[in-house]
């Protein structure tokens, strides 16, 4: 593995450990040394939910060499986004994180938004910022769930599952659907919050909470999860920022960025939250980050559900809203403004944009450059998961073979982000 | 959408260009001399680099103490095949009846395709963000299509190793010096780089033929591939 590294006077130099030329050269000339076994760690193993090899070289147990390999899950999102007009692109949005998919149709609408100079509602910021904190703490329970069970801790793995369902039952009834939600417009939302959506979130949200506390109990005082998590995993912070790592891992590397408190969006600048950082860099930190994240997120909630103004939820724009259908066989303008938007796909100012907001995995960002259409000319996806996996090789090397299976979950790759 | 419909009011067309930024002002008086042409389009700076300046730059601005740029957010290209340079703003016309300066409606029907423009046809795109200051900023280089080599940043930020191996799998740019320029998506042996905007969204390159029921019928037609630059075989396996 070349070291890109060697010029970068801000990241200290590798871990010493023996180098996989040295031992295949030692192995042939002395015969003293081991050959090195090579090891596929994947495509489809249990561990890696989500489609991804780790080629791995062995002295023993010890982890010589990883090469990570992605790209299983390539569906050539961004071909495909060239083609739709920019509302069409929303549905392939929801594919990006399948299990945090409001964030992900939050960041590219919001995009589009500043391409167009919309400021929407009030209240449809609120909206968001429920739907987006509620799949943040999906994103997290399927995380640590999952990650639990592949550490032989079936219990939390259920019960998280279970507060996972608890959660997807509000996102569920704010746009009718559990995971591929679609559930934000551009310039608005799907549909406004329904009826009683206040104490219907507040007993799920309670309810979901007590089973965190239970899979808490047993999972941050358990000996054997511990000892695999704590100390694995190791990525010093500047290596963190040098290979664009955002979000939890990040923060569990003690640096405390969150675009949530550092480049506020949405209504996040009125909600009172703390932003958990770790200072271990390892991956007992992620997970206390992660947990600490969906307890924030619940605050964060139940604050927007006690703030919430009345008023219109999707903004009174030609150039983006959809006429009622009344209005539509009624009136003049609004015939031609659906008409336009069918045909034309909107009026869009040419020019490139970029806009980025803090997902469950960390940054993700969309750059859309407009030609002046109702299709965008480019649509590309920042997305987190592939940036925090890119360190994932190095943070493995020197390392045992058993620490493969909790650094990979805690680094939570979703197929659908990393290889779009 | 309708002329008369209404549109949101249109600042007044300044008389010089405005100010730029106070990351911009610092970005200019430490590289300006190497930078193109710099804008504040929907607010986010950007700066255009010549492709022979890029590896002076960028030290520049990661190791600054007032800039640093420690994160290499995103790599990416754009394909500007048959487009001139960017897509520029429509002009503003100055409204008798309302008087006010305004964007003259326009639609698709009424774009005229621009001739293609002289410049190189790729651009490639780094975005960079200082966790320090929390500022961001975007560069544009052009590279000609005949050549489309430019130096890799993976040494100042490791993190632009992977990206740019998927700039280069899905645009066929070329990052001379990169320690691992492999394709990270696609499969070996794939022909051309898809993201190229003379890459059909339907033409198919299955890894192996269908051979299960019904595959005697001819498949779907294949869409005969046209990519100028990229018909040769992928050589840098």
């Amino acid at each position: 593995m070349s070291d890109p590294q060697a010029k970068n006077p801000t990241v200290p130099a590798e871990p010493p450990v023996r180098r996989h030329e040295e031992l295949e050269l030692g192995a042939a000339a002395t015969g003293a040394l081991e050959p090195l076994m090579r090891l596929q760690f994947g495509p489809s193993h249990p561990a890696t939910h989500g489609t991804v090899r780790i080629m791995l070289d062995l002295d023993g147990e010890r982890i010589v060499k990883a090469d990570v390999e992605i790209g299983y899950l390539h569906r050539g999102f961004e071909k495909e986004c060239e083609t739709g007009y920019y509302y069409q692109n929303i549905p392939y949005t929801d594919r990006l994180n399948y299990s945090s998919a409001v964030l992900c149709n939050t960041a590219y609408c919001m995009a589009v938004e500043k391409l167009l100079g919309i400021v929407t509602p009030e209240r449809c910021d609120f909206i968001r910022v429920i739907g987006c904190e509620l799949s943040r703490m999906a994103d997290h329970m399927l995380c640590v769930g999952s990650s639990a069970m592949e550490l032989a801790a079936f219990t939390p793995f259920l019960y998280l599952l279970e507060a996972r369902e608890l959660v997807l039952d509000q996102i569920d009834a704010l746009c009718g659907a559990r995971v591929t939600t679609n559930a934000i417009r551009i310039g608005g939302v799907i549909a406004d919050l329904p009826e009683g959506f206040r104490d219907f979130s507040t007993v799920k949200l309670d309810r979901a909470i007590k089973l965190l506390d239970d899979a808490h109990k047993i999972l941050t005082d358990n000996i054997v999860f511990r000892r695999r998590l704590e100390g694995t995993g190791y990525l010093s912070p500047q290596d963190l920022i040098a290979y664009g790592v955002t979000g939890p891992l990040l923060r569990a590397g003690g640096v405390a960025l969150d675009l949530r408190r550092a480049q506020p969006y949405l209504v996040y600048p009125q909600l009172d939250f703390d932003v958990p950082v770790g200072e271990h860099s390892d991956n007992f930190d992620r997970y206390l980050v992660r947990m600490e994240e969906i307890r924030q997120s619940r605050r964060m909630i139940a604050q927007c559900l006690e703030r919430i103004p009345a008023g219109p939820v999707n903004v009174d724009d030609p150039r983006v809203r959809w006429p009622a259908k009344n209005q539509v066989f009624g009136r003049m303008e609004e015939l031609i403004d659906q008409f336009k938007l069918v045909t034309e796909g909107g009026l869009f100012p040419p020019g490139e944009v970029y806009f980025g907001l803090e997902s469950s995995n960390g940054e993700l960002g969309f750059y859309l450059v407009s030609d002046g259409t109702g299709k965008p000319y480019k649509c590309r996806a920042r997305s987190p998961s592939f940036s925090n996996m890119s360190p994932l090789g190095r943070s493995l090397i020197g390392r045992q073979l058993a620490d493969v299976v909790p650094t990979f979950g805690m680094t939570n790759m979703v197929g659908g982000e990393c290889d779009r | 959408m309708p002329g008369d419909s209404p549109q949101p009011p249109a600042a007044p067309v300044p008389a010089e260009p405005p100010a730029p930024s106070a990351l911009m002002a610092a970005v200019l008086a430490r590289v300006g001399t190497m930078v193109l042409e710099h804008h504040a389009e929907f607010g986010d700076d950007r700066i255009h680099v010549a492709r022979e300046h890029l590896l002076e730059v960028c030290p520049a601005l990661r190791d600054s103490p007032e800039l640093g740029f420690d994160m290499c957010l995103d790599v990416t290209a754009v394909d500007y095949f048959g487009n001139p340079d960017g897509f520029r703003m429509p002009p503003r016309v100055w409204d008798e009846n309302r008087g006010e300066w305004r964007r003259p409606p326009q639609s698709r029907h009424h774009l005229v395709p621009p001739p293609r423009g002289p410049e190189p046809r790729f651009a490639v795109v780094y975005h960079l963000l200082s966790t320090r200051h929390l500022h961001r900023l975007r560069i544009k280089v052009r590279v000609p299509e005949d050549d489309p080599t430019i130096a890799t940043v993976s040494e100042l930020w490791p993190g632009a190793n992977w990206l740019e191996r998927e700039t280069y799998d899905l645009y066929g740019i070329r990052f001379t010096g990169h320690p691992d320029l492999r394709r990270i998506y696609l499969y070996e042996g794939f022909v051309g780089h898809p993201l190229r905007k003379d890459y059909a969204k339907e033409h198919e390159q299955p890894i192996e033929e269908y051979t299960g029921p019904g595959a005697k019928e001819p498949r779907r037609p294949q869409v005969e591939y046209v990519g100028p630059a990229s018909k040769e075989p992928d050589r840098t396996r």
